[in-house]
């Protein structure tokens, strides 16, 4: 993974003491509440319902397991033993002290780790596939762009105070694992005639009260220009997004009222003058930095290994052993690499919050990335954590350990890998609690064997119609809304992040916390009933409709 | 008299901002409004004090493209110091215009934009009354290097250091 050189860390450092001078002013009363907003937002601090929540950048959700140790330490010191894994890849703690932060931050920084634009209304971090580097259908890893992209973007000083939050996504491979076309920027890797890389752009997707799929705006951006380019981007929005109205003010909104096509020459304008005015090429990318940051991330060196013969030896494992054979199933993913497997660690065992995990469970994590990998840990936006490069000789192993530290439960990607805002339980915005109904699903689908028949289901859960929980783009969404101060939970049905992306459509009326469950399950019965052999719920849902699983839903009963 | 940031020194601000409807010019220096400026500028420039122009956050600097090499001055207002359109404004000025005065920032700014500020190419800042600028001042090197190439630096940070 990428590491600080001396600049980068000077950086990080300066930016624990402006905002330890920053969080000082404030309590002395020299900075107002309203001056001060802004200020701790960009560095990751939110105050919430309970308690201040400080959000720390994992970038495109890549680790160490060093900094996953400091993590868990920071839990300790400074919060309640455990942490939150969000759908953006990075690491919420969810108590710390507005007095404190400075300190965590420091901490953050000894490790190379900082909370530095991870919320306000400046570019986000950039997130990718958690597969990047090992993924059979790569056509180029998306990581070392990512950490590009990251230092373009890291205190950027045209654009600290845009008209709205800005979040960046880049694909590297065929299947898209990064939601990259529900951002306001989806970079695409491609390859032209010649043979050489650049970037397919995308613009103005997101999720969010008016959840929009990107728009093509520049089919083939050389590598290059790659910052040349997003400057343009960024700059006609920073000009011209709407800043009067904050539901209005996401690119997405600027881009459906100008036309994508309107949008694109306007952004070729302003681009063809930065080029112009760049007259030694100074602001392009160079081959040099380019590699330079490719050395970092390197392909471990990999043996030589018969993949059939690794494979039946596995099989003589599992063949006697249901739950390991159900992990092997759901939890690992073969990698390009012969004999390797990249597994995914479940943080979604029943009865705790989706994504969350404890100081203890954070060091055991560390301990298996050192012990059968190479100390590097993915964060996934589905909440789960993945260990890549383990041999597939030593899986089992990793099982025993992984289980006995309640990290291997066997149903990621199906209804039980639900993706889950933290809601009403910590979250100002909510309007109801997303946890208990995460719980209660989880609880009545406990039956192993049937979760597994109901195979690939993509099942998001939001607390409110902000879709931190990405509702919109489940196979089943739930979205909590407030009926006159009862929770109430809206369900949307057919919504897809892969590269034929798809947005949910609304069921019927809501369903009272003590229906959604019930109701959850008529949908799975409509589905097991008129599924082809198969066929997956999503395809099922688009062959046969919405009506279908309407009727059964709000069906009187007899 | 009041005071603001130039260069990174306390100095005076003698300089009159004048805000629409102007009646009548006052005697000193004066920065109008850009409407103002684009109805009268042939018999602004008879002016023996200076002038300069300022902008609203939501008027565009293109606008003034031939008029730049008689500024001194162009101030851009912030109507909320997280408007940041100013900045591209300002980076506009600088990169595309070569506009070599004085980019002074006015109406709420507050001191901890100050670095990112003079990066897109501001020089004068004209803070709240009440803020001690000499304090304020550190923020112009909160940080020693940026990434990006901006007003202030054409080679990004890896091409010069890596």
């Amino acid at each position: 993974m990428y590491i600080y050189d001396q600049y980068d860390q000077k950086l990080v450092d300066e930016r624990v003491e402006q905002y330890r001078d920053q969080t000082q002013r404030y309590l002395d009363g020299k900075i107002s509440e309203e001056e001060f907003l802004p200020l701790r937002l960009q560095n990751g601090l939110y105050v919430q319902r309970l308690a201040p929540m400080l959000r720390v950048a994992v970038p495109y959700g890549l680790m160490s397991s060093t900094q996953l140790r400091k993590m868990a330490e920071i839990s300790r010191k400074f919060d309640k033993g455990y942490v939150h894994f969000t759908t953006r890849q990075n690491i919420q703690l969810n108590w710390p002290l507005l007095e404190e932060v400075p300190d965590i931050l420091a901490e953050l920084a000894s490790v190379q780790m900082h909370a530095i634009q991870t919320s306000g209304n400046c570019i986000r971090n950039t997130t990718t596939d958690q597969f990047a580097g090992v993924a059979a259908d790569e056509i180029e890893d998306p990581r070392p762009w990512c950490e590009i992209i990251r230092q373009w973007s890291t205190i950027h000083p045209e654009f600290a105070f845009l008209p709205r939050k800005f979040k960046i996504a880049v694909c590297g491979s065929e299947e898209d694992r990064a939601a990259f076309l529900l951002h306001d920027i989806g970079l695409q890797l491609v390859t032209n005639e010649q043979g050489e890389t650049g970037f397919h752009v995308y613009v103005g997707g997101g999720l969010g009260r008016t959840p929009v799929i990107a728009s093509s705006i520049k089919p083939f951006l050389p590598k290059q220009h790659l910052l040349t380019y997003l400057d343009a981007v960024l700059r006609v929005y920073n000009r011209y997004g709407n800043r009067n109205n904050k539901y209005k003010a996401r690119i997405k909104i600027l881009v459906k009222a100008w036309t994508p096509e309107v949008f694109a020459a306007r952004v070729e304008t302003e681009w063809a003058q930065i080029l112009a005015r760049d007259v030694d090429a100074a602001a392009q990318l160079t081959v040099n930095e380019i590699d330079r940051v490719k050395t970092f991330f390197p392909l471990p060196d990999y043996l030589a290994l018969d993949e059939a013969a690794v494979n039946s030896a596995l099989q003589a494992q599992a063949v006697d052993n249901l739950a390991f054979s159900r992990w092997l199933e759901r939890n690992v993913r073969d990698q390009k690499q012969p004999g390797y497997s990249a597994v995914t660690l479940s943080l979604k065992p029943a009865g705790v919050a989706p994504g969350d995990v404890t100081d203890r469970q954070l060091e055991s994590i560390a301990n298996l990335a050192d012990q059968f990998s190479n100390g590097e840990l993915r964060s996934t936006h589905n909440q789960n954590i993945v260990i890549a490069d383990v041999l597939k000789s030593q899986l089992f192993e990793l099982w025993q350990l992984a289980k006995a530290e309640g990290l291997a439960t066997p149903t990621i990607g199906t209804i039980n890998d639900m993706i889950c805002c933290p809601g009403g339980d910590y979250c100002s915005l909510a309007n109801a609690k997303s946890i208990p109904v995460a719980e209660a699903i989880q609880r009545k689908f406990e039956d192993l064997d049937y979760v597994y028949d109901l195979g690939d289901l993509e099942l998001n859960i939001s607390g409110c119609m902000n879709a931190c929980g990405h509702h919109h783009i489940g196979h089943i969404g739930i979205l909590g809304v407030d009926k006159k101060g009862a929770e109430w939970y809206q369900i949307q049905l057919g919504g897809s992040a892969n590269k034929n992306a798809a947005l949910a459509k609304v069921l019927g009326p809501s369903l009272s916390r003590d229906d959604v469950v019930d109701g959850i399950e008529k949908l799975l019965d409509v589905y097991v009933e008129n599924r082809l052999e198969g066929e997956a719920f999503l395809a099922t849902y688009q062959r046969i409709g919405m009506d279908k699983f309407k009727e059964r839903v709000y069906a009187k009963d007899a | 008299m009041q005071k603001m940031l130039s260069h990174g020194v306390v100095a005076e601000n003698n300089w009159t901002v004048l805000e629409q409807p102007i009646e009548a010019i006052p005697a000193g220096d004066i920065l109008v409004p850009l409407s103002y400026w684009l109805e009268h500028r042939a018999e602004l420039s008879q002016q023996t004090a200076l002038v300069g122009v300022w902008l609203d956050s939501d008027e565009e600097v293109e606008v003034l493209e031939n008029d730049l090499s008689q500024l001194p001055v162009v101030a851009l207002n912030f109507p909320k110091f997280v408007d940041g359109r100013g900045f591209s404004s300002a980076r506009l000025l600088r990169d595309r215009y070569d506009y070599q005065g004085e980019i002074r920032a006015i109406g709420n700014v507050i001191q901890d934009q100050l670095f990112m500020l003079q990066r897109c190419g501001f020089t004068q800042f004209s803070l709240a009354p009440e803020v001690d600028l000499q304090a304020a001042a550190k923020s112009l090197s909160d940080f020693s290097e940026g990434y990006q190439t901006a007003a202030d630096q054409a080679q990004p940070l890896f091409k010069r250091l890596r």
